[in-house]
């Protein structure tokens, strides 16, 4: 039976009638509105504070802009997923994610719980505030093009293969930004590790069913693309579905302990709160 | 901090002035400085000098091969790549590092653009290792490493949005860098961070262009940490067309 004979749509009326019959129905990957309908609720969150709550396809990316003080949690159902993230201040997108400092201000090269995601502002886009993977990676970006063509034989942004950059370059323009403001990008549930010579060393995935939580420091714009690792060893192109949810919250205060835990953590704070005080946020 | 004094060059004359600016980083006067030379053969394209704590940039052909020499030892030489023709195709950390499966710059490396195309590739290296995931200083940056006191200070990124504006770069152009002669380990545990350098006086690195480029660089005025040995020297630029 071809998808045509599913359809009865010989005139308006009846294609009318045939589009509406689709009220209702659900996929593996779709966002879920309103974000309180999610049917992958995360334990202990109130429904009613959901904002957002999505399963992005393999392949697929999404995009938010999301409040101040927003929890953002990302789960890994099937061990497969990759989220390859940017950032920036929704309110002046200029300034973005600048993994260099992320990885450089709180001296210490890999992602885990107390993170702090950094702009090149000196100010605190987003925090890790848990994760139970450990398997991430600051250093390799996400997939261009050029380097699925030679991996995979394609990289057609609408087929089965595309890259990474192609997915946040659409997430982008859908804010009116473009390939200027791309900068390079940190991911999530596959990790690598960097050897004594400096050799790139995949550690993959810690499974299936980690999360991992942040917590939106200034007014946030987020780009997701869930795609393969670079480094991922597989010949084939193998990435699991990557499940979002974000819900109201509150922005690091300077009374929590993450807002004191090192020196350079706690005047990244101070610079984002007196951004934050400035702007009446 | 106490005033400076600086020779101001003019048109005219050449004049003392004392300046009440907090001058942050200044070139010892006892530096020991090399300032070696191209470390390939050919035509002399461009022979620049680039003053402490001063910007630079050039365009640089196809084929032709940039030396850039640590004349003083140990200064960082803060780095962005462009395509000359169109510089929303540039320099990219994590591309160069995932294509090389490896996080430090050598000779052989291939400086890949954000479309995973060479841009450069270092073809003469005189110190161990190049580094190019500590990225650039700013005075943003100052005030999260050392404390709001050194806001003032000068930092890389004022050099590249400085010279970035006379290419018509702008903020949204500024991208993770290169830093010629600088030293950031990568520790079994993930620490990472700015050490002791391992250049000198004279070292060089050298590096061909694969495309036209526009190459902008920041001689770092840091001076809180050991890029530059606390003591901002001159660099050298040559351009040789093999």
């Amino acid at each position: 039976m071809t998808l045509a004979d599913q359809h009865d749509t010989d005139t308006v009326h009846n294609a009318r009638a045939d589009a509406r019959a689709q009220d209702g129905r659900t996929s593996e990957w779709m966002p879920y509105l309103p974000a309180s309908s999610s049917p992958h609720r995360p334990d202990g969150v109130d429904p009613a504070a959901l904002t957002w709550a999505e399963t992005v396809a393999p392949g697929g990316y999404t995009h938010k802009v999301l409040a101040r003080g927003s929890r953002i949690r990302f789960d890994d159902p099937t061990g497969d997923a990759c989220a390859h993230v940017i950032v920036y201040n929704a309110l002046e997108p200029v300034e973005r994610l600048n993994v260099a400092d992320t990885q450089k201000i709180p001296w210490q090269a890999y992602l885990g719980a107390g993170h702090p995601l950094l702009s090149g502002d000196g100010r605190v886009l987003a925090t890790i505030t848990a994760d139970s993977s450990g398997r991430h990676d600051a250093f390799c970006g996400t997939s261009t093009e050029a380097w699925n063509s030679r991996k995979y034989g394609g990289c057609a942004p609408e087929g089965p293969v595309p890259a990474g950059r192609s997915l946040l370059l659409k997430a982008a323009a859908k804010h009116g930004l473009g390939p200027r403001d791309l900068p390079p990008s940190v991911s999530f549930f596959q990790g690598v590790r960097v050897g004594e010579d400096g050799t790139l060393h995949w550690r993959g995935s810690a499974g299936a069913g980690t999360a991992v939580e942040l917590v939106a420091e200034l007014p946030l714009l987020i780009l997701v693309a869930n795609v393969p690792h670079p480094l991922d060893p597989r010949a084939d192109y193998v990435v699991g579905p990557l499940r979002v949810h974000a819900w109201r919250g509150a922005p690091t205060g300077p009374g929590d302990d993450r807002a004191g835990a090192t020196p350079e953590v706690r005047r990244a704070y101070l610079n984002t709160l007196d951004y934050a005080e400035a702007r009446g946020l | 901090m106490t005033p400076t004094t600086q020779t101001t060059q003019t048109t005219q004359t050449t004049q003392m002035v004392t300046s009440s600016v907090p001058v942050g980083a200044t070139c010892s006067p006892d530096s020991t400085l090399d300032w070696s030379g191209p470390m390939l053969a050919g035509a002399i394209v461009l022979d620049d000098r680039v003053a402490p704590c001063a910007s630079w940039s050039a365009v640089v052909r196809a084929g032709d091969v940039l030396t850039i020499v640590d004349v003083g030892g140990n200064q960082s030489a803060d780095c962005l790549i462009y395509h000359a023709h169109d510089t929303r195709e540039r320099y990219s950390v994590p591309d160069t590092l995932a294509w090389q499966g490896n996080a430090y710059v050598r000779t052989g490396t291939v400086l890949r653009s954000n479309l995973g195309g060479p841009l450069m590739t270092v073809v003469g290296n005189e110190i161990d290792r190049q580094d190019t995931i500590g990225g650039a200083c700013s005075k943003e940056s100052n005030t999260l490493r050392y404390g709001h006191h050194v806001m003032f200070h000068h930092g890389c990124r004022e050099n590249f949005l400085s010279e970035g504006a006379r290419r018509g770069l702008g903020v949204r152009d500024l991208v993770s860098n290169l830093n010629w002669f600088m030293n950031v380990p990568v520790e079994d545990d993930g620490a990472l961070g700015i050490v002791d350098g391992m250049s000198a006086p004279g070292r060089r690195v050298a590096v061909r262009a694969e495309t036209d480029v526009l190459v902008v660089v920041s001689n770092c005025p840091q001076m809180n940490n050991p890029c530059n040995d606390f003591n901002p020297t001159p660099l050298r630029m040559i351009v040789v067309s093999p």
